[in-house]
């Protein structure tokens, strides 16, 4: 094992003081080569798993603020100066259901006229009197969408009118920045995407507490926003992405499974069966790209799925996701020891029935961490479906396969390429650490469930 | 709805056909003094079988030429002069009739041949839709009780069965072949459209990557040189080699050979972890934090360098394929015999010596194969190139610069564009032709190469 053996000084009487030095001079030489090697290894292996470690810290650390996000808590009067509309219509007791329909409608009509942007303003200006604001700077603190959300709560409770409540509005992403610090502070003015005013205002309001930071669920209750990044969320690309591992799922496994039982079970061993072999491993190792370009050649262009649908990302998925789970079955089925099949055979069951009544279910845990890591790799994949345009800016939730959707690691790409770096930056961390999460969630439950199935086995 | 009602209408079908094999089997068995051949579950089994065969393939071929029937009828509704007008004119009478058909309504005011023609191709659909489940139905019904007459204590449904299943399974591992087919075949076919526009040699050995966008009118369709984008793609694999080769083989030999147990079960799933990692995150890694900090490095030792460049794609690309190289060549160098390294050790070598003299020539046709699937990985890579290789399709041999890559044109050329009549979109399909005949000649080395290894010391 060590060199100590060889090396022993044996102290013959033969060996003469010169070959003796020379062979001293040239073991120091070799230890130090084989001390050398040793740490070239061990640094090697420090290098690799410091990569994992600071690949993980650099996204935490950039993601983990993005799950909070600042919002101001105001007391907001619903101003019956501003709020000029009649009261809610109650039904009367000659009125028919459609017609107090059509009146409930009209009203709420009216009511989306009023400003409301007027009733945002004035709840923070009464906030803050003594800083002189145009309405722009307070637009530009309170993220775009909060004012439908004053107005869906009036609409709901028309009894507000007239009352001050205290409501916590969402800030906009730009006072995000500030007050996170992602944008230096020292910039001229004029180049800061948030008014003086407005600067001066968030900073003292997040000294006296009436801005507080959030947990931001935004993340995981709405879709993607352009006009509010405050809001932007995941839900969307999230739902995309079930539907496609779903459809992987349910087509690559599936078949993929029935593959490899056919290859290593039933095929006589001919050119035919040789060349499914080289092919299947061949067809592993193809870029994804091809198969976007694949998509986009058959699926879109020759059978008109609908572009950007998550059944077209998930056709493509599923043929990407299939050699890998032929290989790893039939590595499962190999590993069945040939006794037995024989015991099975020698009792008189048939190939069909040894197979799918005693081979197949002990390679279950082999297959379901095969299916898992190829699920796992398919929700990860991001370049084919930009081929069949799975990177359209979508806003409503996808309710089957067929609508548009985008998927996780899309709107990674999505959000990693807006121009507003400063907020995104964090926000697209923060989708990464979801993404991660899914993925480690998968590896979790194959785990478990393969631990489980062994006991039984 | 409708496939709605054709999917409950398939699984009563199974379930009753089923049952019915079932009963019948049991009742045969009941009044025969023979034993029968098959339990009867295999009776049950053939007789869905032989219900829903007939049926899907009724619904299969209405599906395939479904289209073309109601197209030809909704064109002997029109008028003679729009069917034999000019073509967009066809169209828009097509769609319109096709939209009051389906109760959309259109813009404008229809014509009353339109309206007419929308009403029948209403009462047409409906019509054909009904027959079609009707005659499927039908023919399923028939395929039922056929099989449930040849219920009997001979029939040998079990070997019906799988021979069936058999067959099947033959069939779903023909898809992996049909996908090759797919590619090969859509990639070709675009690819020589796309050379109908573009001359090969133009496109082979250009050396100016300028595609114009398709509104440039005047037939003029930019430059399309293959070779700074191939140049870009080999820079930018050479750099991810040269990180990854020689950290992942010396990882995996010292995981394999020195590592004491402990070690070797904690560190070689951290590595992998790398693997499982989606390449976007990379991308995103290597330009908010890698690209940076190389950009920071070269400030600080005088080298102009790019955050987005050659270099900061090489990297981030290194380190994804560090444990696929690692992994790979730990089970070719686990693989060598053990009296290999015996033998050393007993002539005296060191430990290092053994590894490098012996384990290591041993090993090196596998650890080869092993690199050359790594480089057709980097080959193939594309986020992380999309992202953080800046995009500059130019023939310059400068890794600090900005470069572009095969896969990044493919990107920029087809993306939310699938109109495949222009040189601009077709040309994705070029290089993805090209990409493909590279990976698969190193995959098929590969292959090759490792396979003839393994055969050595089994």
């Amino acid at each position: 094992m060590t060199v100590s053996a060889v090396s022993s000084p044996k102290s013959s009487a033969a060996a003469s003081s010169p070959n003796r030095s020379r062979i001293q001079a040239s073991l120091k030489r070799r230890r130090g080569a084989e001390t050398r090697f040793r740490f070239y290894g061990i640094a090697s292996v420090t290098i690799a798993i410091g990569f994992v470690l600071f690949l993980f810290g650099t996204i935490l650390h950039d993601g983990v603020p993005a799950f909070w996000q600042p919002v101001v808590k105001v007391d907001v009067t619903f101003d019956p100066a501003v709020i000029k509309v009649e009261p809610k219509p109650v039904q009367q007791p000659d009125q028919s259901p459609a017609a107090f329909q059509r009146a409930n409608l009209d009203w709420q009509r009216k009511v989306s006229l009023l400003n409301w942007n007027r009733i945002v303003e004035n709840s923070v200006r009464a906030e803050a009197p003594d800083i002189q604001m145009t309405p722009r700077d307070i637009q530009a603190m309170i993220s775009q969408n909060e004012r439908y959300r004053l107005r869906n709560m009036f609409i709901e409770n028309p009894d507000l009118l007239g009352k001050t409540v205290p409501v916590e509005l969402l800030a906009s992403a730009n006072v995000d920045v500030w007050l996170k610090g992602d944008i230096d502070r020292s910039i001229a003015s004029d180049r800061q995407q948030l008014p003086e005013a407005a600067r001066t205002l968030a900073d003292r309001f997040y000294e006296d507490g009436r801005i507080r930071m959030a947990f931001a669920s935004v993340l995981f209750t709405n879709t993607d926003s352009r006009n509010a990044p405050a809001e932007a969320g995941l839900l969307g690309a999230f739902i995309g992405s079930l539907y496609m591992m779903i459809i992987v799922i349910v087509l690559a496994v599936p078949v993929g499974v029935a593959s490899a039982i056919y290859l290593e079970e039933f095929a006589p061993k001919n050119r035919l069966t040789d060349l499914i072999e080289v092919n299947i491993n061949n067809l592993a190792a193809v870029p994804s790209i091809v198969f976007g370009l694949l998509g986009a050649a058959v699926f879109i262009n020759y059978f008109h799925l609908p572009l950007s649908a998550p059944l077209a990302g998930g056709l493509v998925l599923s043929l990407m996701t299939l050699p890998t789970v032929i290989i790893a079955t039939r590595a499962a089925l190999r590993a069945v020891p040939p006794s037995l099949r024989q015991a099975a055979l020698g009792l008189g069951a048939s190939r069909t029935q040894t197979v799918f009544h005693h081979v197949l279910p002990v390679t279950y845990p082999g297959i379901l961490t095969a299916t898992i890591i190829g699920v796992a790799q398919a929700i990860g994949e991001t370049a084919p479906l930009l081929l069949i345009g799975m990177n359209a800016f979508v806003t409503s939730l996808p309710v089957s396969p067929l609508d548009q959707s985008t998927a996780l690691p899309v709107q990674i790409f999505l959000w990693e390429g807006n121009e507003n770096r400063n907020y995104f930056e964090p926000k697209t961390a923060a989708a990464i650490i979801i993404l991660l999460t899914v993925m480690l969630a998968l590896n979790a439950i194959a785990i478990v469930l393969r631990s489980r199935f062994e006991r039984r086995a | 709805m409708n496939s709605l009602v054709v999917a409950a209408l398939l699984l009563l079908l199974l379930a009753a056909s089923y049952q019915i094999g079932l009963s019948r089997s049991r009742a045969v068995a009941g009044s025969s003094t023979l034993k029968m051949h098959s339990r009867p579950n295999y009776h049950g089994m053939m007789v869905a079988l032989w219900c829903l065969v007939p049926a899907l393939a009724i619904l299969l071929v209405w599906f395939f030429v479904g289209d073309d029937v109601v197209r030809t009828y909704t064109l002997s509704l029109l008028p003679p002069e729009v069917v034999n007008g000019d073509a967009t004119q066809l169209r828009d009478a097509l769609r319109r009739v096709e939209q009051i058909s389906t109760g959309y309504g259109v813009v404008g005011d229809a014509q009353p041949y339109e309206n007419a023609a929308g009403q029948s191709l209403h009462e047409f659909r409906l019509l054909t839709f009904w027959a079609t489940v009707a005659v499927a139905a039908g023919l399923g019904i028939i395929g039922l009780l056929v099989m449930r007459a040849r219920i009997a204590p001979r029939l040998r449904a079990r070997n019906e069965f799988e021979a069936v299943v058999k067959v099947l399974l033959a069939i779903c591992s023909g898809i992996a072949i049909l996908t090759t087919v797919g590619i090969i075949a859509s990639l070709l076919r675009e690819a020589l459209h796309f050379f109908s526009f573009i001359s090969p040699m133009d496109f082979f050995f250009g050396t100016v990557w300028a595609p114009r966008f398709s509104a440039t009118a005047g037939g003029d369709y930019g430059q399309y040189g293959l070779l700074p984008l191939l140049w870009g793609t080999i820079m930018v694999s050479t750099i991810a080699m040269l990180v990854a080769i020689p950290l992942g083989l010396m990882s995996a030999i010292y995981l394999a050979e020195y590592a004491p147990r402990k070690v070797r079960a904690f560190a070689k799933p951290a590595i992998e972890i790398l693997a499982g990692i989606p390449s976007i995150i990379y991308g995103f890694f290597a330009l908010v934090t890698l690209g940076p900090a190389l950009a920071a490095l070269g400030g600080m030792i005088g080298v102009p360098i790019r955050a987005t460049s050659a270099l900061t794609a090489g990297i981030a690309m290194g380190i994804m394929i560090i444990p696929f190289v690692s992994s790979l060549s730990d089970d070719i160098i686990t693989q060598v015999p053990g009296a290999m390294r015996d033998g050393s050790l007993g002539m005296g070598a060191t430990k290092s010596e053994t590894i490098r003299r012996v384990v290591l020539p041993a090993a090196l046709p596998g650890i080869v194969g092993a690199f050359l699937l790594a480089v057709s990985k980097a080959f193939g890579e594309t986020m992380i190139v999309v992202l953080a290789a800046g995009n500059a399709p130019i023939l310059r041999f400068n890794p600090f610069e900005a470069t572009s890559t095969v896969t990044v044109s493919i990107v920029n050329q087809l993306t939310g564009d699938t109109n495949f009549a222009s040189p601009q979109s077709l040309v994705a399909f070029a290089l993805g032709l090209t990409l493909f005949a590279m990976t698969l000649c190193l995959n098929v080395i590969a292959l090759y190469v490792v396979r003839k290894y393994r055969e050595q010391y089994e």
